[in-house]
């Protein structure tokens, strides 16, 4: 246990002191769903009808952006060799390095989700709700993306193809995501669509860190 | 100096007859034979020197003892037993220093050894990381960002890696490149301290490495003969009938 903190601490200090990957992730969060009323044009009643999917969908995005570097610097370096030889099994440093990815990556788009909110006109019954969802989901995503990250190490643009191989596995977050808030705006109980959300972060927990494992170490082999 | 040093070096469970050995070893890396039916045999207190051109297999023989990857055919053994059956046990026992450096530059030196010394299940990361470094005389450097350390720097504070925790066998990949003599001195030192201790070391160079006494493999004496341009160089008898 003080190896995995002492993972998840060093991947915190290696992202704090390289200082990019979670302000880049939370600008392009906000500039994504900024672009909407651009776009769409300054209709309040549309705007608050798509927020809760164009924060979602900007929130995939977002998560999605720094996922290629989850183990490309440790595969380009040595130090995933050195990971894979230091006693700790590869499924908990799998685990420790998305939670690290969480902890950068999805905790910043918690705060900035509720702004959104407003900046798109959603009525404020939905606000509880997406910081739930979100909660919820931004794990499942890092997860999942952990996967794509471990099988596209040493491909060239490795960007891209996780981006094709991740973006269907993130659907189901996205459609119970966004259904939880929808069902709270319209006076439903969202409680089964954050039960779904939640199953699927127990499922992803075991299923993405014995799978990613699989994936570094068919790369180490190489 | 040295001794006294190496006396203090505790390599827990000391079996008295320790064998590390790999037999009929072939190893293929992609669609490419790297070498052919390798023995190998190394006791306690014993180092290997792996030599041989380019491309020979020196990294890939290194990385196969490491359990990094697999061998194609053939088996490695740790006193007699097949060290796969077992991959978790055997890379407790090993500290591999490969080309690459594992060093994180915007980490200092003192955090980029204290995070391995965590890996290693050590109890005190901060003091092993310190003593390590002052034996490789790094110790006015701890607190320096790794970014700033030259090549030569970087090669010693991945070496110093070796002094974390104890462990029987240790896998250097030429580890005296970018050293100055004082380094490649130290070095020695510490290799020394380690057989001392009945500590095991295999590496494979191009220049003459401080290890006095060592076994020598001449790894194009197993390379594979090129299927179409006739027999290899230096071909050793007797390797025919793992070619296929």
């Amino acid at each position: 246990m003080t190896r995995f903190r002492g993972l998840v601490g060093r991947d915190l200090k290696l992202a704090l002191r390289q200082g990019s990957d979670a302000t880049v992730a939370v600008m392009f969060f906000v500039l994504v769903v900024v672009l909407f009323p651009f776009g769409i044009g300054p209709e309040p009643n549309i705007l608050a009808r798509i927020a809760a999917g164009v924060i979602w969908v900007a929130a995939l995005l977002a998560s999605l952006l720094s996922l290629e570097r989850l183990f490309q610097t440790d595969f380009e370096d040595g130090s995933l060799d050195l990971m894979a030889l230091g006693g700790l099994p590869l499924e908990l440093v799998v685990l420790a390095k998305a939670t690290a990815h969480w902890l950068v990556t999805g905790v910043p788009l918690l705060v900035a989700a509720p702004v959104l909110a407003v900046l798109l006109g959603m009525n404020r019954d939905g606000f509880g709700t997406l910081e739930l969802t979100l909660l919820l989901g931004t794990p499942s995503l890092s997860l999942t993306g952990s996967i794509g990250a471990a099988l596209t190490l040493g491909a060239r643009r490795g960007g891209v193809l996780i981006s094709l191989l991740i973006l269907p596995l993130f659907i189901p977050v996205l459609i119970f995501g966004a259904a939880a808030i929808d069902s709270a705006l319209a006076g439903l109980s969202a409680r089964p669509h954050l039960l779904i959300l939640g199953a699927l972060l127990a499922a992803a927990l075991p299923l993405a860190s014995v799978a990613s494992a699989a994936a570094l170490r068919q790369a180490l082999e190489q | 100096m040295t001794l006294s040093r190496s006396l203090r070096l505790p390599i827990a469970a000391r079996p008295a007859m320790t064998e590390f050995a790999g037999s009929r070893l072939t190893c293929l890396r992609g669609e490419r034979l790297v070498f052919v039916g390798l023995d190998f045999r190394l006791a306690a207190g014993e180092a290997l020197v792996l030599t041989g051109p380019n491309a020979s297999g020196k990294s890939s023989l290194l990385r196969l003892m490491a359990l990094l990857s697999c061998p194609w055919r053939g088996e490695i053994t740790w006193d007699g037993a097949p060290v796969a059956e077992d991959p978790d046990r055997h890379r407790a026992r090993l500290r591999y220093v490969g080309h690459l450096d594992a060093i994180k530059p915007v980490l200092t030196a003192e955090e980029n050894l204290g995070f391995w010394a965590a890996l290693h299940r050590n109890a005190g990361p901060e003091r092993q990381a310190r003593q390590a470094l002052e034996r490789f005389g790094l110790e006015r450097l701890a607190a320096v960002p790794a970014r700033y350390f030259s090549a030569g720097q970087k090669r010693r504070l991945n070496l110093a890696r070796l002094l974390l925790a104890p462990a029987p066998l240790w896998l250097l990949d030429e580890p005296t490149v970018g050293l100055d003599q004082a380094a490649v001195t130290r070095l020695g030192e510490v290799l020394a301290g380690h057989r001392a201790a009945g500590g095991m070391v295999v590496a494979a160079t191009h220049t003459d490495l401080p290890l006095p006494g060592a076994r020598h493999l001449h790894l194009d004496g197993f390379a594979p003969a090129p299927p179409d341009r006739g027999p290899g160089p230096d071909r050793g008898p007797g390797h025919e009938e793992t070619w296929s």
